[in-house]
């Protein structure tokens, strides 16, 4: 037990959660790096402004507000400040302002929120400043050391150059002398088509700890004197803990005490996690339910079939006179799909970690946003944001599930009943499994007219189900979420439908589940997708039309250029023989993408996802090697929820409750990835998300083509695909 | 007592017998590299050698490990020098969250060792681990770059 205590471990903003290693020492040779004693010095070395910290011996650090979870947005962010900087990119490393120390500086580095694919398109702007400013200030303290006009001095690659003369300075014999220049008034950020660093496929710069075993997760807090709780909470929402008898597990190995959690659930703090767990299973508890308690997959689909004709229904879309141009086609054609809750399943499940004393709240914590966390420690606390904060870790994977506080509130509320002890608070898979918030449920219904030429001149689609945005004021949903809109025409430049259709209507009749939806990434525009696109290729089949031509007769711009990309790339229509092709494209997140998927079933019923083509034109693209890890992996995570994701509800609760019922794709499911990344500058769509919308419907249609069978239901796996 | 070898040095805990080796490396020997993902045997993440085979460590309980020897991720470098595995995994810049590598690299590790050059459809029928970031394709390429190193 000692090896922790050795460390002195209560400093760890900046010893734990450097944000990755210098770049430079990366190499194969050397092994383990030392970043601690890297972040240790950058405690000294003043900071030239909020954003850059360069020390006297050149190595910057770049501090980057946004999570990391995996997408990368911690090594594009840092190109974006390392750009505008001029600094030398082999000499970068990261690190993590607190959300504590965001609220003490008045929201210097703006928003901590990372979600919605948001991380580089909504900081990108003052980020790039931050590394302009911070040369303007470096190059300035030059001059000023030379006595020259500033107007005669560059910076390039970490060094300024006085040009008349040639003589030279680093950045870090100047950083201290910049750190006293008053910070620019009017910063003019580079021409894109100057950029050197933006748009190259840099590799990440938080890799190498991750392969040692060396970064520090939340899961692997381990701080002095530090105990470990496991939790239960009421496995159905809306329930209560009416007791638990503490007694019978007072004895046990390493318990230390039980305690409640809130109304509604109950934790055992021990020395080990593994005492703490065994000691919960054996504690006697005894629930009510709730009013949940009767809640099935099967009632929730009536409620949810119910929307699908209701009056009651909110407009999203209105183009033209949509019944009427349906009334008067040549061709009517209905169909009605479903879309089930999905579950996060990030690889490191929820957990965090807590010190509360009388007056501070300290946590430790993987979080997607990290002022919502030191909002949540402090309401769990009752102590004022001043006297908390919250360490953010890299996370073992977010997806959305991240950017909501509830475990982060639980390890708040354990480790105050322990004042003065840090608690790592851990939640089981199955724990984690039970507490989701949940992809959305909903349904769809369509009816379209096509005219004589098999132009489709009118349409509706009624969507029944979930609002996210209701979940955050229960009892009082909004008037209207436009966010279930999302890819078709939903919040401004999020996802405008990208169809020509003379007479169109999409309205949503709100039914809200007492299982809470969350953003699951890709969100809605995911089962949008799977919507629309499927139902344009039954379109374009009633019709005897080529999916394909169908498709581009209403497209135009960017959404005809990444759908023809991905059929060009992909040899569209000519697949190898025993394969078929299916494809679909959507807008969302600002970016525009389009896929095209190459499957075979065999006789016997079995899906072989051979290969996707995928393209976006995300505006801009900083780092185009991790936008296409980006495509691959959402494919893998989007293609398992279509496949294997749907949980199914019985007395209220989640059934499914580890990997073993809720299966994933492994590696020898894996499709071969294609990416095509072609930014068409003078907007900034983002990259983390949106592309996970079109593998699904690809694939669905792709299927169809292979079988003749619509798959209208998800998951998948529901569907027998074996020829009749 | 129970006394077992871990990374080349003996060591000893005084744990519940039952409890799964993954929690003896984390909690009792604060080697977090080995991680948490499951603890029913499905997602690898907690994969580490004993002696020399990749194992699930949440399946095996201290109880089991007495006069064993166990490799972790943190063990895997040798004095400093990456492990071909963990040099290509750099090189193919092969990790997202990261989570989930620790234990895909002691699998393939082990992996190599009984199979220098695997096919796809040895990895496809080795490899089980799960990566929820979806890096598998990257994993692929990592595999046959270590084999061929
Ligand atoms: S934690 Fe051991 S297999 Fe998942
Ligand atoms: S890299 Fe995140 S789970 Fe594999």
């Amino acid at each position: 037990m000692n090896q922790h205590l050795k460390t002195p471990a209560l400093k760890p903003s900046r010893r734990l959660f450097l944000g990755g290693t210098a770049a430079g020492i990366a190499g194969l040779s050397l092994g383990f790096s030392i970043p601690v004693a890297d972040a240790e010095a950058a405690e000294q070395a003043p900071e030239v402004n909020a954003w850059i910290v360069i020390k006297p011996d050149d190595s910057v650090i770049i501090r980057i507000a946004r999570s990391e979870m995996g997408q990368g947005s911690l090594t594009g962010l840092a190109q974006l400040a390392a750009e505008e900087l001029e600094c030398d990119w082999s000499k970068v490393s990261t690190e993590f302002p607190t959300p504590g120390q965001n609220f003490a500086r008045k929201r210097v580095w703006g928003n901590f929120s990372t979600g919605g694919s948001r991380g580089i398109r909504d900081s990108q702007e003052y980020v790039r400043q931050g590394g302009a400013a911070a040369r303007m200030m470096l190059v300035q303290a030059a001059a000023n050391r030379w006595n020259v006009p500033v107007s005669e001095c560059k910076a390039a690659n970490s060094v300024i150059t006085h040009t008349p003369t040639g003589r030279t300075l680093t950045f870090g014999a100047v950083a201290e002398e910049a750190a006293k220049v008053t910070p620019p008034t009017s910063i003019v950020l580079k021409d894109p088509k100057d950029w050197t660093l933006i748009g190259k496929g840099v590799k990440r710069l938080d890799t190498l700890d991750k392969l040692t075993g060396k970064l520090i997760y939340g899961i692997d807090i381990t701080l002095p004197g530090m105990l470990v709780a496991a939790v239960r909470d009421c496995p159905v929402q809306g329930g209560t803990l009416k007791s638990f008898d503490a007694t019978k597990v007072a004895d046990m190995r390493g318990v230390k005490k039980v305690v409640p959690v809130g109304k509604t659930g109950v934790a055992v703090i021990a020395d080990t996690y593994w005492n703490a767990k065994t000691a919960l299973e054996a504690l006697p508890m005894d629930w009510d339910f709730g009013p949940n308690a009767k809640v099935s997959s099967a009632s929730i689909h009536a409620e949810l079939a119910g929307g699908l004709d209701a009056s009651d229904a909110f407009v999203g879309v209105k183009t033209g006179d949509a019944s009427g141009a349906i009334a008067g086609a040549a061709k009517t054609i209905e169909a009605v799909y479903s879309f089930p809750f999905q579950h996060h399943a990030t690889m490191e499940p929820m957990n965090a970690t807590a010190l509360v004393t009388a007056d501070k709240c300290e946590v430790w914590c993987p979080t997607q946003n990290g002022e919502a966390a030191l909002q949540a420690a402090a309401d769990a606390s009752g102590l004022p944001l001043s006297a908390c904060d919250v360490h953010k870790t890299i996370l073992g994977g977010g997806f959305g599930r991240r950017g909501f506080s509830d475990y982060v509130g639980q390890a708040v509320t354990i480790a105050k009943q322990m004042p003065g002890v840090p608690v790592k608070l851990i939640w089981s898979r199955e724990e984690d499994m039970a507490h989701g918030r949940y992809h959305p449920i909903t349904q769809a219904k369509f009816k379209a007219g096509l005219d004589k030429d098999g132009n489709l001149v009118g349409m509706h689609m009624r969507i029944s189900g979930q609002s996210i945005r209701a979940s955050f004021t229960p009892g009082k949903p909004p008037e209207i979420d436009m966010g279930v809109f999302q890819g078709l025409n939903g919040a401004g430049a999020e996802g405008k439908f990208t169809y020509a259709i003379p007479n169109l209507l999409i309205d949503h009749a709100m039914r809200n589940t007492h299982l809470l939806p969350g953003y699951w990434r890709g969100v809605n525009l995911n089962q949008n997708a799977v919507y629309v696109e499927s139902f344009m290729d039954e379109l374009a089949h009633a019709s005897g039309q080529d999916p394909l031509a169908f498709r581009r007769k209403m497209l135009t711009g960017k959404s005809r250029a990444v759908l023809d990309a991905v059929a060009e790339r992909a040899n569209y229509g000519k697949p190898p023989k025993g394969r078929f092709h299916g494809i679909a494209q959507i807008m969302g997140f600002g970016s525009y993408v389009a896929a095209c998927a190459e499957v075979s079933v065999s006789p016997a019923g079995k899906l072989t996802i051979h290969k996707i083509v995928a393209a976006t034109d995300c505006g801009y693209a900083v780092n185009p090697a991790q936008i296409e890890r980006q495509i691959a992996g959402s494919f893998v995570y989007g293609l398992s929820a279509m496949i294997y994701g749907g949980l199914t509800i019985k007395d209220g609760a989640v059934v499914e409750s580890n990997f073993d019922t809720y299966n994933v794709i492994r590696i020898d499911e894996m499709p071969e990835v294609e990416c095509i990344v072609m930014p068409s500058g003078g907007f900034w769509g983002g990259v983390g998300e949106p592309t996970i919308a079109v593998a699904a419907p690809a694939v669905l249609n792709a299927i169809y083509n292979a079988t003749g069978k619509r798959v209208r239901d998800l998951p998948l796996m529901n569907t027998s695909l074996k020829s009749a | 007592m129970i006394k077992f070898r871990v990374n080349g040095v003996d060591r000893e805990v005084d744990v519940d017998p039952a409890t799964p080796l993954l929690w003896v490396l984390r909690d009792s020997l604060h080697l977090t590299g080995t991680k948490f993902g499951c603890g029913i045997g499905q997602c690898g993440a907690c994969t580490v050698h004993i002696d020399g085979e990749a194992t699930r460590s949440c399946q095996m309980t201290a109880a089991d490990l007495a006069g064993k020897s166990v490799t972790t991720i943190e063990g895997l470098a040798d004095r400093g020098q990456l492990n071909k595995v963990q040099v290509a995994w750099l090189e193919g810049d092969v990790p997202q969250c990261g989570y989930c590598q620790s234990g895909m690299i002691m699998a393939v590790s082990a992996l190599l060792k009984s199979n220098p050059k695997p096919s796809d459809e040895d990895i496809d029928a080795t490899l089980t681990n799960i990566c929820r970031c979806g890096t598998y394709n990257q994993i692929r390429a990592a595999i046959h770059a270590a084999a061929n190193a």
